[in-house]
């Protein structure tokens, strides 16, 4: 299999994380699993493939409910089953904000440029864009606006504090 | 007013360069339909049945006679030379060209306007009172807030791609003037019994297909935590919206299906995760420095003892009947808040030509400290003018088309764009609207009709805010098969659903439908008789709306179907 380009903290890099069906072997490498395969599977790759594995969480769970058991992993896949349906932006910043997750938060799906730089604000650092666009044109998002009004995971500090400042 | 600092201007600048870059991708065949479409409707810019609509913000109605005069160019140059004032204080351009939109951006941008958030499935322009700051029953002025909230809700990056679109209104004045329990979060200011100002938060209000109320959710809110309550909000909303369905997406669904209690208790859960967080959490020094922008402004001590306006009044008849519906009290002693009326008969309801808007900005100038309000009734506001100023100013007004005295009045009717623009509709509402001004041209007999809010939405979607209406009234369409030379045939007709005794005042209610939807040129016949149920059934000087709350809605119904063409439609 080809490596697959992502964008990781702000520049590409070949990326070779497999993301797993239920039934598939285990890699060598880096992977992720379904949420309900980390459920049935989750002692025996904590323990085995703690470096490797990751979780990928469909968009409507509440992580509020999961996050003590996916605290620690190296990486959490959120999902946009479609470039207008912004559900995954509050999983993301709940889990940075809330919950202080550490690892990679990755975007799959439709995965567009006109929305990674609001995926990024809200604390998704990894991304995969859709193969079909060129991801040398999705990473011109990081550099279109230069100015936030509210906090959010990428700076904390909301307008108002930013002018009390100066 | 608000003035942009070089974190404003940065952010506005960058916008009209990031959708330039947005316009010419799709131009160039790199961004799909759907995509792009997404993009342009967050910069206010929609296809429309012609061409495409541009709509413009105006943050809380507010405008400089500077950005009138920008709003003014833009129609003249970009434009057939006219704007539609909207029920959302902003303004709306039908015929400019999609290329032409960045220049026009651009533009507005240089006078601190823009188009961002007047459309899309996100948190939209925050709207308020248009007496706002001179209002003598207001408890507090409620654009530092406004203002405050538009901030933090401009490129909000986690609820720029909510189920649907999302309208916050600030009221604080004793007669409600925002229709603040008709929109997704309603804020009112308030005093608890130490005197300390804050907020009650209403959730769950709306128009369109399935008006709603909205529910107090909240009865006291500290001023300091008004943004980490308003994302506690947002975030519930986000997460469990429907998707599946757009009539089901607007909050109001999410709230019935959760039942108040349910959803209070989540936000309530979440904000107890974010209050106090440090970038959400307002200092008295944030709201000082934004209240410092809405300073009242260097009123006339003696402005009250001038005698000639009382003088012009008493000489000048129609003077005297402009002044009794147009003007409304000012907090400041001899100042009065002037209505521009944009409902003259002949000209659909919120439209201004260019020369008007130079006019008008002219007239700020002169009169009224260089600002103007745009009302969600689809006027605009002179706020701060002095009594001894407004017989000259009246004079100018009325020379130009603008001084209708008909505030308040039958013929004061909201009215959506309808069939004539938007690919929405169903029907036109336009062109009823002028039949209505046709019919009901005596000034006397509108006179002593008295306070009537007469509401049109050329479909359900409810731009023109027919639920609460007095009487209101919503486009719907009607096919008719017929056969013709043995082949089927099937006809799109307009048809018109009248609703009574809906409210968006401080006792808001959605009117009652009175029965079967009438065809287009029944509509004005079926107004007459509602009117004349209500003359034979008045006391007194009593309310159109409170003859109806009163006898219910069953005489209406009788008269109005007593004759007449009408078809159920389901």
């Amino acid at each position: 299999m080809s490596l697959r380009r992502i964008i990781k903290n702000r520049h590409i890099l070949d990326d070779d994380c497999h993301h797993l069906g239920d039934d598939d072997a285990l890699p060598s490498g880096p992977f992720t699993v379904s949420l309900a395969r980390w459920n049935k599977e989750r002692a025996q790759l904590s323990k085995d493939r703690a470096a490797d594995v990751g979780v990928r969480i469909p968009n409507d769970l509440d992580v509020n409910e999961v996050m003590d058991q996916l605290m620690g992993l190296p990486r959490i896949v959120v999902e946009f089953p479609k470039f207008s349906d912004g559900r995954a932006m509050s999983q993301a910043r709940v889990m940075r904000e809330q919950y202080e997750f550490k690892g990679e938060i990755r975007a799959t799906g439709d995965v567009l440029r006109d929305q990674i730089w609001h995926m990024y604000r809200c604390g998704i650092d990894a991304f995969e864009p859709r193969p079909d666009r060129s991801i040398e044109d999705a990473l011109k998002a990081f550099s279109e606006m230069s100015i936030n009004y509210q906090p959010a995971v990428d700076s904390a500090q909301s307008i108002f504090q930013r002018r009390r400042a100066t | 007013m608000y003035q942009y600092d070089d974190f404003d201007k940065t952010l506005v600048n960058e916008r009209v360069a990031q959708f330039r870059s947005q316009t010419q991708r799709f131009l160039d065949g790199q961004l799909g339909d759907e995509e792009y479409r997404a993009l342009r409707l967050r910069n206010g810019l929609y296809v429309q049945r012609f061409a495409p609509m541009l709509r413009v913000a105006i943050p809380y109605g507010l405008l400089s006679s500077r950005q009138l005069r920008m709003l003014a160019h833009v129609a003249r140059k970009y434009d057939k030379g006219y704007g539609h004032f909207s029920t959302r204080q902003n303004i709306q351009y039908n015929w400019p060209k999609l290329e032409e939109t960045p220049d026009i951006l651009a533009d507005l941008a240089s006078v601190e306007m823009h188009a961002h958030q007047t459309s899309g499935n996100c948190i939209r322009n925050i709207t308020t009172d248009h007496l706002a700051g001179v209002a003598a029953d207001e408890l507090e002025d409620p654009r530092p807030y406004c203002e405050i909230t538009r901030q933090w809700s401009t490129f909000h990056p986690e609820f720029n791609w909510l189920p649907r679109k999302f309208k916050i209104a600030f009221s604080a004045s004793a007669q409600e003037r925002a229709a603040m329990q008709t929109h997704d979060i309603g804020v009112r200011l308030v005093r608890n019994s130490e005197g300390i100002l804050g907020f009650s938060i209403y959730v769950g209000g709306g128009l369109g297909r399935t008006p709603i109320i909205s529910v107090k959710i909240r009865e006291w809110l500290e001023q300091e935590h008004l943004l980490s309550y308003l994302e506690a909000i947002l975030r519930v909303y986000n997460r469990l919206g429907r998707r599946d369905n757009i009539h089901k997406a607007r909050i109001k669904i999410l709230v019935k299906a959760l039942g108040a209690e349910r959803f209070t208790q989540m936000v309530e859960t979440e904000w107890a995760r974010i209050k106090g967080t440090p970038g959400l959490t307002l200092a008295q020094a944030d709201i000082d420095a934004m209240k410092s922008h809405f300073r009242p402004h260097d009123y006339a001590p003696d402005a009250a003892e001038d005698l000639s306006f009382k003088a012009h009044v008493d000489e000048d008849r129609a003077f005297a009947s402009w002044a009794k519906h147009n003007l409304a009290q000012h907090k400041a002693p001899g100042y009065r808040a002037v209505f521009v009326s944009l409902k003259a008969p002949g000209i659909p309801p919120g439209d201004c030509t260019h020369e008007q808007m130079d006019v008008l900005a002219e007239l700020a100038d002169q009169y009224s400290f260089g600002e103007i309000r745009v009302t969600h009734n689809q006027n605009l506001v002179l706020a701060d003018v002095r009594q001894t100023d407004l017989h000259a100013l009246w004079k100018v007004l009325r020379m130009h088309n603008l001084a209708t005295p008909n505030i308040g009045t039958l013929t004061d009717l909201i009215c959506c764009p309808g069939l004539d623009f938007c690919s929405l509709a169903n029907a036109g509402s336009i062109g009823v609207a002028a039949q209505i001004n046709e019919r009901f041209d005596n000034l006397d007999y509108i006179y002593d009709l008295g306070e009537i809010e007469v509401k049109m939405s050329g479909c359900m979607n409810g731009c023109g805010h027919h639920s609460v209406g007095h009487i209101g009234i919503l486009g719907v369409e009607k096919i008719r098969k017929v056969v013709i030379d043995g082949e089927k045939k099937e006809f799109k007709e307009e048809w018109y659903q009248l609703t009574l005794g809906g409210s968006a005042s401080n006792d808001a209610t959605l009117g009652d439908r009175i029965g079967p939807s009438i065809s287009r040129h029944e509509v004005v016949n079926a107004i007459d008789n509602i009117l004349k149920v209500y003359v034979e059934q008045r006391r007194n000087e009593e309310r159109f709306l409170d003859t109806y709350r009163r006898i219910g809605l069953d005489p209406f119904k009788a008269q109005v179907y007593a004759t007449g063409e009408t078809e159920e439609i389901a």
